[in-house]
């Protein structure tokens, strides 16, 4: 099937528009089979095992030919062992509600702050020509460059942590929201303020709506910015969390554990991205009948 | 020229206050039936005087857009407002609308001064002027939400709408899922929602194909009787304008100025294929004529430059 424009029957009077109805109603988009949707997906799934497998396989190949010392090269079925120690003895389930909970406090005050300074300076020309380059030339600075100023205002404190989280996802976020204010289509603002609607209500109702699909992909970014940002500076900054997991590996020579939380952090990593924004991005390209990305 | 005195009357300004020609069925000698003049709607439903309207282009210039433009609109009336591309049509109902603000001169809505977006005037944009992350009946529901009607009788005027556009059983659909046409009669039923008292309409069937447009124009003349709101539509199409209105201002090319004025007392309901219609529309386009070739040429300077 093409796109959903190219399927959807053009209705042209009310007497074809009855026929018609039952289509319309039921979805325009005319689905591809259950059966040949099962088929393809099951295919790209036997795929990834495939490649999984076989990556698996190649690492276990290259440790039992014992090139390097298992300290230098752990195997997998030792970093499989230290998954399975760190999640038995609760260090690797607390590490990941503290990195989580850091995480969605530094995440949420960025999209809130984001929001503001990027809506801001989307329809300001003054903060615009200001403001707006200074974020600009900010984001080629990684957040964690941010760590030393961070301790020294706020101490060895969360605070500090959630600095470096904010510093990392702010900067796309408000860039993301800015974009979007200027993307959307004029005509929205227009007819919600035709339509009698006033200040916050016309920005809650009607602009940020309107700029969602712009900004979702900003916010998206401001996740992964954010998380790099986050492990960086639990890494550097021993408190609990995935980071400190990781650095203790280290300081105990232990690179089981080393691999085992670099693992945990490409999946939690990829679950957020994969199945948290891919699924709103969709949800929302269906809702506005835009043709998904897919 | 010579006008068709029974369909066509050229007036000078200021404009005479007869009473719609609403109803009035298929009389030979329409001028008659009317009532030259009413004691009780001398009082225009919507007064402009003397807007004007100028801007900065992008090299700095000032582009006068409209120029002086007075304009009375009777409670009641349908009136047509047609112009050469590029003569300030829609900007003049976007000021109406609230949305722009006037360099100087004055919009008065029952004598009383308007420069703020209101429900009591609702815009129909030619396209995607609706919201496409709300359903069908979200849309409608929208300016009554925003106007602070309680849920019970926002439900039931969705409905009520809905039903006068024949499009009830598309209350939960979205937007995207609905034909040109069908998006247009949501968006009229979105707008009547808020029950404004006029209606502003920017060439809103422009972008539709010729038999969707047949039957919104008579969608639209049956609402426009029932519900005896006053409506300003804009359009390019001189024969729309005459199958419509009961009244049509042609504007000139930039800037915009009202050249003429005419009362078209064609029986109602018209069909924009009969001969009536089509002879006053060519009257009208021949009135037309040197402002689209300004407008053309206009356009071809600024091809070859």
């Amino acid at each position: 099937m093409s796109n959903a424009r190219g399927a959807a029957p053009e209705l042209k009077s009310r007497a074809t528009a009855a026929k018609v109805r039952s289509k319309v109603t039921t979805g325009v988009r005319v689905p591809p089979s259950e059966d040949s949707k099962r088929r393809i997906l099951l295919r790209s799934v036997a795929r990834q095992v495939i490649f999984y497998g076989a990556l698996l396989a190649i690492w276990a190949l290259v440790v039992e030919a014992k090139i390097w010392s298992p300290y230098l090269l752990p195997s997998p079925k030792g970093v499989a062992i230290a998954l399975w120690d760190g999640f038995k003895d609760h260090s690797f389930w607390i590490g990941i509600a503290v990195t989580m909970k850091r995480m969605l406090i530094g995440y949420s005050l960025s999209v809130v702050l984001g929001m503001i300074i990027g809506l801001g300076v989307g329809s300001s020309k003054f903060l615009e020509e200001t403001l707006g380059g200074l974020l600009v030339s900010l984001q080629s600075l990684p957040s964690i460059c941010w760590i030393p100023l961070a301790v020294l205002w706020f101490g060895l404190t969360e605070k500090a942590i959630l600095f470096v989280v904010l510093m990392g996802s702010l900067l796309s976020v408000t860039i993301a929201m800015e974009d979007g204010r200027k993307q959307m289509p004029k005509i929205y603002g227009m007819a919600g303020r035709n339509l009698g609607a006033r200040g916050f209500r016309l920005f809650w109702h009607v602009l940020l709506p309107a700029s969602l699909p712009y900004i979702v992909s900003g916010l998206k970014q401001g996740w992964a910015f954010g998380w790099r940002s986050l492990i960086q500076a639990e890494m550097i900054f021993l408190s609990l969390g995935l980071g400190q997991l990781l650095m203790m590996g280290r300081d105990l020579n232990d690179m089981s554990q080393v691999i085992a939380v670099m693992l945990l952090i490409i999946v939690i990593g990829f679950v957020v991205d994969g199945l948290v924004f891919r699924t709103v991005e969709r949800r929302l390209q269906n809702k506005w009948g835009l043709s998904p990305v897919s | 020229m010579n006008w068709n005195a029974n369909s066509l009357s050229m007036r000078s300004m200021p404009v005479d206050e007869r009473l719609p020609s609403r109803g009035s069925a298929r009389h030979k000698n329409v001028a008659n039936v009317l009532p030259l003049r009413s004691s009780t709607s001398d009082i225009p439903k919507l007064r402009l005087e003397d807007v004007t309207l100028s801007y900065k282009t992008e090299t700095d210039q000032r582009l006068l857009a409209l120029d002086r433009i007075n304009l009375n609109i009777r409670k009641g009336e349908f009136l047509c407002i047609v112009g050469p591309s590029g003569c300030g049509k829609s900007t003049l109902l976007h000021l109406i609308a609230g949305l722009h603000q006037v360099t100087s001169g004055s919009i008065f809505v029952d004598e009383k001064p308007v420069s703020e977006p209101g429900t009591d005037r609702i815009l129909i944009f030619q396209e995607h002027g609706l919201f496409p992350w709300l359903t069908v009946g979200e849309n409608v529901e929208f300016g009554m939400k925003m106007k602070g009607l309680s849920k019970s009788e926002r439900t039931e005027r969705i409905a009520h709408y809905l039903r006068l556009v024949h499009l009830l059983q598309f209350k939960d659909s979205r937007p995207h899922q609905l034909s040109g046409g069908m998006r247009q009669r949501v968006a009229l039923a979105r707008a009547l929602a808020t029950e404004p008292d006029v209606l502003l309409m920017d060439e809103p069937f422009a972008a539709l194909d010729a038999q969707t447009r047949d039957l919104l124009h008579d969608e639209l003349e049956r609402i426009w009787s029932e519900t005896g709101c006053t409506i300003a539509f804009v359009t390019h199409n001189v024969r729309e304008a005459v199958r419509l209105g009961d009244r049509i201002v042609l504007l000139t090319f930039r800037p915009g100025q009202v050249k003429q004025d005419f009362e078209i007392t064609l029986p109602r309901p018209r069909h924009i294929e009969e001969t009536d219609v089509a002879r006053t529309a060519r009257e009208v386009l021949d009135c037309l004529r040197d402002e689209i070739n300004k407008s053309l040429e206009a356009e071809y300077a600024n091809v070859e430059r």
